[in-house]
């Protein structure tokens, strides 16, 4: 067959976007849900939870999207990457339950409220967890034999895997803190915006961990930043960074109510994209690139047409629905 | 005794998808019946409608939030447990897998929130535009999963090369020769499933005295769906064994716990299997039935299990009696749409004590009948993943130990017997609660701030039609 187009990087891109999307939407609302635990009384959790309750279901689908892309469009790194981490998954699939099922079982389960705030929290807490082991183990790449993963089900726990975890908290906490200095007001936006500032620290903390430790344990990817002209081409992405988060802790102290959140979104896109040079063009690092494991030409020109129709009609009206939510949201202690 | 990681991963994927499917299996119905009711408050302004509506949203929205998480676990169990299949399969399936979600989970998500928190937030026509939405991402969904899955059962459009599937013809491999029938036999299943359960709950208001305008109107209203769909479902349960006798009929052997082919053969109604002897131990036949209903020929041939190898044979004892399960519900739903229909005629229809009772008995019958047609079809395809092509066995993730999903396995059924009877408890408190009567004034509501999770603008706008 000969190939008239290449379509691997039109596919890098759409998954991209797509796990960008998934990281940023589900992201804030997971860290709504992190710092759901921080709230002092029933009645900021009402609105903290309001706040994402009419969107956090189609920000979950992206994961879904996510999922089935990466299977559709790089299927050998789908069958490595999900049975490497098997028990991640697990948990973060299960946790995503209690804290799905959370929204609506707290409402009706008067009784047992408390149970389903301390789900909620949790379970958005641990699924951020889970999803930042995953990321570690990633980077970190897997043991492959032919097309298959044959390490072992607990070697994704690494120490980096688990900083990773850690990591992500604070990111998804600072994207979240974004999200409810946007949508409140009064003690709860300043409680968000104190919270922002310590999982900015935290995500600091993980960008310089990560953008040390992860050359010294690869030199494809030392070589990757620190060589000649690398480094120069290179070098914008960490001066972004710090002057995204210099931004970013201004905003957080200044009475700016859009700047934490775009801030902390800028600080993801540029983490997404540090990982993404340091990886490219692997998809299992460092077994498979995008090429390698891409699925068939028919396969990817079939899903890409129907793909470009309707991911612009998605972001529409999940656009609209955002609209119909718009503006402040308040506590009501009377309703409940 | 050695843990078996394939048979532990077929025990967790039948226990997430077992529990799974019974939210669709309701919510499909439910989304599309929310959607009419939308439609008659809004075209004709009574009332009523807006009430029940508004009721059954409620139900709805938990038992559709705990789909999506359900849901949300089915992707990744391709993954986790079967990335052998997913690795052979990908080129073909992935795509209808993702469509899936591209026409139907975004759908679904961003209106469900509009239909659930924005009646006051949006004109009632893009409330109304909502529900439709909704129903249309849970036919959309209906339609890419079950093309996904006829494939595995009767996969066609393909090219077979070096252990992996390739596409040839993308047209034949979503309409592959099992899915017509399967889609609009499950679909239509699902529609019952929810009229058995709009049916009781209307019929336990009735029964109980309250709420008797809203009890009428459901059992009125489903009576009338069920009348055309219970009789539709049984034709097309006959048309769909008539295509699994001539692209799986092995599995119709087993549903028929047939062991040698013949013509003019006998029903078997009931039977004692024994697959190791391959005979029935004890068994109530009926002459010249089976070749009569199996072929629509009074001597139609009619295969049976030792024409099959025994490594290519499915389970028999599972599919022969889920069948008769499914079947026996089948029947037991005409016989309440006949009598329901004489009531009908006779003007007793909302006034008979028994029958009343007989509809609340029966509320979850549709349930019973989806699971045990699931057991059917998927024991049926065993041992296959891929019908005949991809064997069950060779589908699993390689890495995987027997305590590895030991340990899922029990997770998973530690959450979903905690999730699952808490969900019932809630939805079984709302049809106690009954439809909300309240009317409030459209100033506790303002724009942009819902003020409950789910339902707090709908239940707070009851009435506003007035």
């Amino acid at each position: 067959m000969t190939t008239v187009l290449d379509f691997v990087p039109i596919w890098t891109l759409i998954l991209g976007l797509a796990v960008f999307f998934y990281v940023l939407l589900d992201g804030f609302d997971l860290g709504v849900g992190i710092l759901y635990g921080f709230a002092p009384d029933t009645a900021s959790r009402n609105t903290i939870m309001n706040s994402i309750a009419p969107i956090w279901d189609g920000n979950e689908t992206w994961l879904v999207l996510g999922g089935l892309g990466l299977l559709a469009a790089f299927p050998v790194a789908f069958a490595v990457i999900i049975p490497a981490v098997y028990f991640p998954i697990l948990v973060m699939l299960l946790a995503l339950v209690f804290r799905g099922v959370a929204f609506e079982f707290r409402f009706r389960d008067a009784e047992h409220k408390t149970f389903w705030d301390r789900a909620f929290n949790y379970g958005s807490a641990v699924a951020t967890f889970a999803q930042g082991v995953v990321l570690g183990s990633f980077i970190q790449g897997y043991e492959v034999t032919g097309r298959v993963f044959s390490g072992g089900s607990f070697a994704f726990l690494t120490p980096f895997s688990l900083m990773t975890g850690v990591a992500l908290l604070f990111g998804y906490g600072l994207l979240g803190a974004g999200w409810l200095i946007l949508k409140t007001e009064g003690r709860i936006q300043a409680d968000a915006r104190h919270h922002g500032r310590i999982c900015l620290l935290g995500v600091l903390a993980a960008i310089a961990v990560v953008s040390i430790w992860t050359p010294l344990a690869s030199q494809a990817i030392a070589a990757r930043w620190f060589s000649w002209p690398n480094i120069l081409i290179l070098a914008p992405v960490p001066i972004a960074t710090a002057a995204a988060a210099l931004g970013t802790w201004r905003a957080l102290g200044s009475g700016a109510e859009v700047g934490p959140f775009a801030g902390a979104i800028v600080l993801f896109i540029l983490s997404f994209a540090g990982i993404a040079i340091s990886l490219y063009p692997m998809i299992v690092p460092y077994h498979f690139t995008l090429w390698e494991a891409a699925s068939s030409d028919r396969t990817q020109a079939f899903l890409l047409v129907g793909t470009l129709v309707l991911l612009p009609v998605i972001l529409m009206y999940s656009g609209w629905s955002y609209w119909v939510f718009r503006g402040k949201v308040r506590a009501d202690t009377g309703y409940h | 005794m050695e843990l078996d990681p394939v048979l532990l991963s077929r025990l967790q994927f039948a226990w997430v998808i077992g529990w799974h499917i019974l939210l669709p299996a309701f919510t499909v119905g439910m989304a599309a019946f929310i959607a009419v009711l939308e439609g008659f408050s809004f075209f004709t302004g009574r009332d009523v409608y807006l009430r029940v509506s508004m009721f059954w949203i409620k139900i709805f929205s938990v038992a559709f939030g705990m789909g999506v998480v359900t849901g949300i676990i089915m992707p990744f169990q391709l993954g986790t447990n079967w990335s052998r299949y997913s690795d052979a399969t990908a080129n073909v399936l992935s795509p209808l897998f993702a469509y899936e979600g591209l026409t139907a989970f975004f759908l679904e998500a961003a209106f469900l929130g509009v239909l659930l928190f924005g009646r006051k937030l949006v004109p009632a026509w893009a409330h109304f535009v909502a529900a439709l939405m909704v129903s249309f991402g849970t036919l959309f969904s209906s339609f890419w999963i079950l093309a996904a899955n006829s494939w595995m059962q009767t996969p066609a459009g393909y090219e077979f090369v070096d252990g992996r599937f390739f596409s040839k013809d993308w047209l034949q491999v979503i309409f592959n020769p099992s899915f017509p029938f399967r889609l609009g036999h499950t679909v239509t299943g699902f529609f019952i499933t929810t009229g058995f359960v709009v049916l009781g709950v209307g019929a336990s208001f009735l029964r109980r005295g309250k709420f008797v305008e809203e009890g009428r109107t459901m059992v009125s209203m489903t009576l009338w769906l069920l009348t055309v769909l219970v009789p539709l479902q049984i034709f097309l349960g006959d048309a769909h064994g008539l295509n699994t006798r001539e692209y799986q009929p092995a599995k119709l052997a087993a549903i028929e716990s047939r062991w040698e082919t013949g013509r003019e053969i006998p029903i078997t109604l009931f039977a004692i299997p024994d697959e190791k002897a391959e005979t029935n131990r004890f068994s109530i036949d009926v002459p010249y039935l089976g070749s009569l209903i199996l072929t629509h020929e009074l001597n139609g041939e009619v295969k049976g299990l030792k024409d099959f190898p025994a490594d290519q044979r499915p389970p028999v004892l599972i599919p022969f009696f889920a069948f008769r399960v499914m079947v026996g519900c089948g029947l037991l739903m005409l016989g309440v749409v006949v009598l329901g229909g004489w009531l009908r005629w006779r003007g007793r229809l909302t006034d008979t004590p028994l029958f009343l009772r007989l509809c609340q008995l029966l509320t979850p019958i549709g349930f019973f009948a989806v699971i045990a047609g699931w057991l059917v079809t998927e024991v049926g395809r065993q041992p296959w993943t891929v019908y005949g092509l991809l064997r069950t066995a060779q589908s699993v993730s390689p890495s995987l130990t027997g305590t590895d999903v030991l340990i899922s396995l029990l997770a998973y059924m530690a959450v979903y017997l905690f999730m699952y009877p808490t969900g019932l408890l809630l939805m079984w408190r709302i049809v106690r609660k009954g439809p909300s009567t309240a009317v409030e004034s459209d100033s506790d509501i303002e724009a942009g701030r819902p003020k409950a999770p789910v339902l707090a603008g709908a239940m707070l706008s009851g009435g506003h039609e007035q």
